[in-house]
């Protein structure tokens, strides 16, 4: 007689169920949180092409006062394919070196000052905030003369941060509307924005801007991810194939078993 | 040829059995050791425990070379470990994906003792060294998380070692101890470092091998719940029991292979798991200065976190989630029932069982929200049944209507 | 359990593919571990090749620059250290620099540089490791009447004359290794890269 082998099958659905529902409820958990809804970031790290454009956009907007000092010129070099001429070329402004990491040189002080916190390094910052929040919020500025810069942010309310952008986007000021909320009590929030003032782009350039600087920040949060899912299928293979092997083996042995 | 090496293969054997019992403990642990034959799905995760511990000890291991705990630097010598060592986010992932499938390993494992008795006599020592193992696994879990100095890293820490501070007289001070500073601090990530690779190593590797010294001395339990060591052919063997090399090596290898598959997809395709084994939060540096708004233990604590919130006393709520755990160790002893194994207990154990299952499910969701009136009143509900599952025990299983217990084993 | 019903031949065939299969794993796992272990892109990245500017060293001088961590020499050469040079070479251990691996092909020659009047070398004694000290003087009280100048390791006593080359009886077995260079002009030159013809 042969020994059932289903008592493994009901084991792996169970743990494979375990884990989808602990994926599905973790995503309702976290998207919970903050209020403000996200656009959606239809990112494509595949894409290299807006890998690079959103890196050069990073260099040229963002490395002036964020670094992101865990990542290195040369790395970028090899993701995408380029020489270290081309790097150096197209993206080191600093006088630094292609294995160098792309600190800046402001001074950590200095920019307490400025803008009344610290710059935060952004190598990671993909993963912390997400790609939606990222997208949303570099498209959410708006005119509020009350902050120092005289703009704040949907997404990031009171930010220190200046808008660094706003000769490609142009300046916006948001449209209100009363609503009630949850405790019953009436209050303004921002539904829309309107463009008061012409930036170099026009909407849907400007958001198609952002995607590859949001898409290189993507990259950046996690540069080995394209690697570790294409390495992923060829360890399922495998595991798949031993396990046909192993399991005949098994099977095999336990034709002993009465 | 391949005849003549494996006489050579035979003659190394026996010159190192002349001076070094293989042969003897090959017997005694795989090729004598009976297991019963009818051990079903729940019997995979002790071997996958031991899978989970080489993947964990062997991706450590490797982290410990490129990591460095120093405030100043634990955080971006873990980034460092993701971009420039070589293949080092595997190993990272490999470490930090293990640490949840460890836990889920051993729940499912506790769980199969429930089901079917494993603690009752004569494994009242297996189960307490089992224990001790869970409560060394979690603070080695514990510790491990603060050393990528993030935010849920810093902040868990702070939260967790300020429970020592409810203790009356003696708890600041012990706090203070542990941290070896004022708040957590490079002293605290310093020497848990120590403990995450040095101690606590040792003690999960001496703990395992008593654990395994035990079950072999008794002998594995089953879903029937029988012994099958009453029932001995004319050799002495078990009749109900088959060696388990090579039965139940390859079944284990199995089992885990199609373990190794689970994981790897997730390792490979979900390693963050949205949030439950690596959290957004802790991709920003601790931050001594600023408290994320939502502080959560990674899962596999929630459950005991969701019994010190539904508290509403400091130092009451740290006794239960302390009692939670030590509940656990008792549990030989609150089990009064004739019967060992769930096949042959009435409902009223089942039914136990279940409000139980449900109850430690409900706590761990309940741990991860914000503790909202609604998500205390559920935490406090099932708090409770969680802790009548155990002391009422004594009561219930006693007088549950049980079936007769089968003298051989009734499947294969 | 009775024999008959054993299929040998199908158990030692799926225990072969087994160990083969389960063999192929396990170098396959260990395959990353073992390469975490290389130099890393930090590593590599300090290992990037280094600028030197020769320009202000005076002839019989010598600077001393780091490259992959370890110390390069590049000593000037007056004209009457080369004729010195030659005067011992019978008590050399290598003197044709025939040891392939001690220097890149384009230093292989008497004075084992480019350019004869700049000696570029890694100044670890070929013995264990220790740095040896540059000893140019003529004929010190410590090193004998013949020394003509050269470089002497403190730890076990290998002695080396201006082109790092080792001299016979000594514990070191091989001339000093002379890292890859080249000369981006006159006076600035490139440790870690060869030279472009090459």
């Amino acid at each position: 007689m042969l020994i059932k082998c289903s008592s493994v099958l009901p084991g792996a659905f169970m743990l494979v169920a375990l884990i989808t529902t602990t994926m599905l409820t973790s995503s309702l958990v976290l998207a919970s949180g903050g209020g403000v809804s996200l656009d959606k970031a239809n990112i494509k790290l595949e894409d290299t092409e807006s890998i690079k454009r959103g890196a050069k956009l990073f260099v040229q907007y963002c490395l002036n006062c964020h670094s992101a000092s865990l990542m290195r010129y040369s790395r970028i070099a090899a993701d995408m394919g380029m020489t270290d001429e081309e790097i150096t070329e197209q993206l080191i402004t600093t006088g630094a070196k292609v294995g160098d990491t792309m600190t800046v040189t402001m001074d950590r002080a200095d920019a307490k000052e400025w803008f009344g916190t610290a710059v935060p390094d952004l190598s990671v910052i993909s993963r912390a905030r997400g790609v939606d929040w990222l997208y949303t919020y570099l498209r959410s500025f708006y005119r509020d003369e009350s902050r120092p810069w005289g703009v704040n942010n949907v997404v990031f309310k009171d930010v220190g941060m200046p808008h660094v952008l706003w000769e490609l986007q142009g300046l916006q000021e948001p449209e209100k509307t009363m609503v009630v909320n949850d405790d019953g009590i009436e209050q303004e929030i921002i539904t829309g924005f309107k463009l008061v003032e012409q930036g170099k782009l026009d909407p849907q350039e400007y958001d198609a801007v952002i995607l590859d600087l949001v898409t290189f920040l993507a990259y950046l949060g996690e540069p080995s991810k394209l690697q570790r899912q294409a390495l992923g299928k060829w360890v399922l293979l495998f595991l798949a194939v031993f396990l046909v092997i192993i399991y005949l083996l098994k099977k095999e042995y336990w034709k002993d078993v009465h | 040829m391949s005849n003549k090496l494996i006489d050579r293969v035979f003659i190394v054997r026996d010159w190192v059995d002349e001076r070094f019992p293989i042969i003897e403990f090959w017997d005694a642990h795989l090729s004598k050791y009976y297991a019963p034959k009818n051990l079903n799905f729940w019997y995979y995760f002790g071997s996958l425990a031991v899978l989970m511990l080489v993947i964990q000890f062997l991706s450590g291991i490797f982290l410990a070379m490129n990591y460095k705990p120093t405030a100043g630097t634990a955080f971006a010598s873990v980034e460092y470990i993701m971009r420039d060592v070589n293949w080092g986010w595997l190993i990272r992932y490999m470490h930090s994906t293990g640490a949840s499938f460890f836990f889920v390993v051993i729940y499912l494992h506790m769980f199969r003792a429930l089901l079917y008795g494993s603690y009752r006599k004569p494994r009242e020592l297996l189960w307490l060294f089992g224990m001790v193992i869970f409560a060394v696994l979690m603070a080695e879990a514990f510790m491990g998380y603060l050393l990528p100095w993030g935010q849920m890293s810093f902040w868990g820490a702070q939260v967790i070692i300020s429970l020592f501070g409810a203790i009356p007289y003696i708890g600041d001070e012990l706090a203070l101890w542990i941290r070896g500073d004022f708040v957590v601090a490079d002293a605290t990530l310093n020497r848990f470092f120590a403990f995450h690779v040095i101690a606590f190593p040792l003690l999960l590797l001496g703990l395992v091998l008593f654990h395994m010294i035990s079950l072999h001395s008794v002998g594995s339990n089953n879903p029937d719940g029988i012994e099958i060591k009453k029932h001995k052919d004319e050799n002495g063997v078990p009749l109900d029991g088959i060696p388990f090399h090579p039965y139940y090596t390859l079944k284990d290898t199995v089992g885990a292979v199609v373990f190794l598959m689970i994981f790897s997809a997730v390792l490979f395709y979900a390693p963050e798991m949205g949030g439950w084994f690596l959290e957004k939060d802790n991709f920003v540096p601790a931050d001594p200065l600023k408290t994320p708004e939502h502080i959560a233990p990674l899962w596999y604590f929630t459950p005991f976190y969701a019994i010190l919130r539904a508290v509403p006393d400091k130092f009451l709520g740290v006794m239960a989630m302390g009692a939670s755990i030590a509940v656990l160790f008792a549990l030989p002893w609150l089990d009064r029932s004739p019967v060992k194994s769930i096949r042959q207990r009435g409902w009223i154990f089942k039914g136990a069982l279940a409000t139980f299952v449900v109850s430690f499910v409900g706590l761990a969701y309940l741990g991860t929200v914000a503790a909202t009136p609604t998500a205390t009143l559920f935490s406090r509900i099932f708090s409770v049944l969680y802790f009548a599952f155990f002391l009422l025990m004594p009561f219930y299983s006693k007088f549950d209507k049980t079936k007769p217990v089968p003298e051989r084993v009734t499947e294969k | 359990m009775s024999s008959e019903e054993i299929d040998h031949g199908r158990r030692r065939l799926l225990l072969a593919a087994t160990t083969v299969v389960g063999g192929i794993g396990a170098a396959y796992v260990a395959t990353p571990f073992i390469l975490s272990m290389d130099p890393s892109a930090k590593a590599k990245a300090a290992g990037a090749p280094v600028d030197v500017d020769v320009s202000k060293l005076r002839p019989g001088q010598m600077m001393t620059v780091e490259w992959r961590g370890k110390p390069v020499w590049v000593l000037r050469r007056t004209e009457s250290m080369l004729n010195a040079m030659k005067e011992r070479e019978s008590e050399l251990r290598d003197p044709g620099s025939d040891e392939l691996s001690q220097q890149p092909h384009y230093a292989k020659n008497l004075h084992r540089s480019i350019n004869p009047e700049y000696m570029i070398m890694v100044g670890i004694c070929t013995h264990l490791g220790c740095a040896p000290t540059y000893r140019p003087e003529m004929a010190p009280a410590d090193l004998g009447q013949d020394w003509k100048g050269g470089f002497f390791c403190p730890c076990h006593g290998s002695v080396y004359d201006l082109a790092g080359r080792v001299f016979s009886g000594v514990p070191a077995p091989s001339n000093l290794v002379v890292p890859p260079y080249h000369f981006v002009t006159g006076t600035h030159l490139l440790v870690g890269v060869d030279p472009e013809t090459a």
